[in-house]
């Protein structure tokens, strides 16, 4: 086992090697500093509207255009970033949370306790989840946590057999069972010892989470039964813009482009992070 | 062999008897009645309708006779469609969507295996190169946006395909089928892909070619058979999702299958509707998953004997 430092600053000089995560990285860090000033760098509030302006081309005023109603579709964008990065890193924290202790949990006790909940996992894998968050939304109403938690609580099933599989090989090496010897509490063991060991494929998996969970969000959103008016993420912009895509056709291809720029984005940094804290799996 | 398979099967029906009973609770616990968006209806009418839709019986006896219901596949009457049940409605729906289903897994099967093999066998060459950077791109631009775009492109600027409709117009089969199956293709390419490079490397490969055969009959008689058990394990799960997509695509093309059944129950509130597909498309994926493991399973060899 080498010093974790060392794995870490290895890794770090791997990824910054890989141009394609780099360039991801680069277009994530600026996506999520005009997200977070969008009420300072937007053009105007998102909920402006211009009716006697209507629908207009992109043109010096509208770097992006404007929509039926007159809103300037680059400020629209911009609060829609704000909406789709957070379900993405909400979602995928509820995710994580779930996952990791669940996977630990059973890694740990392993026996019986172990098989039950794999068992409750396989199970849960089988079942048609997007489903139950349609209904879910239809019952309890379109409400922006209850979204949060649902897509959550879909996405932490795979994240739990990983941390599972980490837990299982770290189990028996001899820091472990030194540890063990000497006492440490269940609690201490998890956070000073397991913890840390498994972070690597936890970082990487939550990477690659986080654009399905956007996808998750987007599609709902799509169907009219996600973020609701006058809130837009990109799956709503993408909703308005098909609707008018015949005439208005920039009102589809701006939303759409920036949402596939920022899934390749972090599709490309999940890949490079995989592939620079486990090499082997890049041959 | 057979006992894997026997306890996957019985481990199933647990498993969609607890799924049925959560989402008739679940439904059942949405606030107010299935009739409040109705225009003001009258006290005796609301008694009425409740009577017709059995609400009032107390809630045990609901649940037990919706259970016995399933069994013969009576999902009781629509909330929305007066004097048309839930099963007749899935009925109708249910071989358009199938038939787009069909579809789109016969282009993604064609297109995955084909580019995902070549791409294996032409490791590191322009014909590995493309096929992955175009599975990239179908993995990344989602359902919802690849099928306005195919539209706006070939329904509407070129004028060569209709840009809504399911068998009524000649060619409007096309951009629905290419939208749900683009994203299946993607994966699959990259499936085989894997599969096929990990077989390649073996010793089994090394004595077939040793013993002289053709490449062709190398790749297709002995890597191929293990090079796609993932695309085969795959399949399964991948049911789910052509559930899901048939959801967007069935949205855009107007195309009157289940998945916009699902979707216009949804809006409506009809929650027997709901409550009913629900129910039958956890059946469906239940089994396909089934279907794939059980595939999958025989397919390798190493299982085979045991």
């Amino acid at each position: 086992m080498s010093q974790s430092s060392s794995l870490w600053s290895d890794a770090l000089r791997r990824l910054f090697k890989n141009k394609a995560a780099v360039a991801g990285a680069i277009v994530l860090l600026v996506l999520i500093v005009l997200a977070a000033f969008a009420p300072w760098i937007a053009p105007y509030p998102y909920a402006y509207q211009n009716l006697d302006l209507g629908a207009s081309p992109p043109s010096s005023v509208h770097l992006l255009g404007t929509d039926v109603l007159g809103r300037d579709l680059l400020s629209r964008i911009l609060y829609g970033a704000r909406i789709s990065l957070l379900v993405g890193f909400i979602a995928t924290t509820v995710a994580l949370i779930i996952g990791v202790s669940w996977g630990i949990v059973a890694g740990y006790a392993g026996g019986k306790i172990d098989s039950a909940m794999m068992r409750i996992v396989d199970i849960l894998y089988g079942l048609p989840f997007i489903i139950f968050i349609i209904l879910l939304m239809v019952i309890f109403g379109r409400n922006l946590w209850l979204l949060f938690l649902a897509i959550g609580a879909v996405e932490w099933l795979t994240m739990a057999r990983i941390v599972r599989a980490q837990v299982l090989s770290l189990k028996n090496q001899e820091f472990v069972l030194a540890a063990q010897a000497m006492g440490v509490s269940n609690f201490a063991m998890f956070k000073r010892h397991l913890l840390p060991n498994i972070l690597g494929p936890v970082a990487v998996y939550a990477t690659l989470t986080i654009p399905q969970v956007m996808l998750l969000e987007s599609f709902l959103s799509f169907l009219g039964l996600g973020i609701q008016p006058p809130m837009s993420s990109w799956g709503t912009l993408i909703k308005d813009g098909v609707e008018s895509m015949e005439e208005y056709s920039w009102l589809l291809i701006y939303p759409g482009l920036t949402f596939t720029v920022t899934l390749f984005a972090l599709n490309f940094f999940g890949d490079g992070l995989r592939d620079a804290l486990d090499p082997k799996t890049s041959e | 062999m057979l006992g894997i398979f026997l306890r996957r099967i019985l481990l199933a029906i647990p498993v969609l008897i607890a799924v049925a009973s959560i989402t008739f609770f679940l439904v059942r616990l949405a606030p107010g009645g299935p009739f409040d968006a109705d225009k003001a209806v009258s006290e005796q009418v609301l008694k009425n309708l409740n009577e017709a839709y059995n609400l009032n019986a107390p809630l045990s006896e609901q649940y037990f006779d919706y259970m016995t219901g399933i069994l013969v596949g009576d999902f009781g009457p629509s909330f929305r469609f007066p004097g048309r049940s839930v099963t007749e409605l899935i009925m109708t729906g249910l071989p358009v969507t199938f038939e787009l289903a069909i579809y789109s897994m016969l282009i993604a099967l064609f297109i995955g295996i084909l580019s995902g093999v070549t791409a294996a066998l032409k490791r590191n060459t322009f014909l590995d190169y493309v096929p992955m950077s175009i599975a990239m791109i179908g993995i990344c631009v989602p359902t919802f946006l690849l099928g306005p775009l195919l539209v706006l492109i070939f329904g509407i600027n070129l004028e060569l395909l209709p840009v809504s409709g399911w068998g009524q117009l000649p060619g409007d089969k096309i951009l629905p089928s290419l939208t749900l199956g683009f994203a299946y293709a993607a994966y699959i390419a990259r499936l085989s892909r894997g599969g096929m490079l990990e077989i390649l490397n073996q010793d089994f490969i090394r004595t077939a070619r040793a013993k002289g055969l053709s490449e062709k009959m190398v790749v297709i008689k002995h890597a191929m058979q293990g090079g796609l058990i993932p695309v085969v394990s795959f399949l399964g799960p991948a049911v789910a999702g052509l559930l899901a997509g048939s959801f967007v695509v069935e949205t855009i093309f107007q195309i009157p299958g289940l998945g916009r059944f699902y979707v216009e129950a949804a809006f409506n509130r009809d929650y027997t509707m709901i409550l009913g597909t629900t129910i039958f498309f956890s059946v469906m994926i239940v089994f396909f998953n089934l279907l794939s493991d059980i595939v999958a399973l025989w397919l390798n060899p190493r299982s085979r004997d045991t």
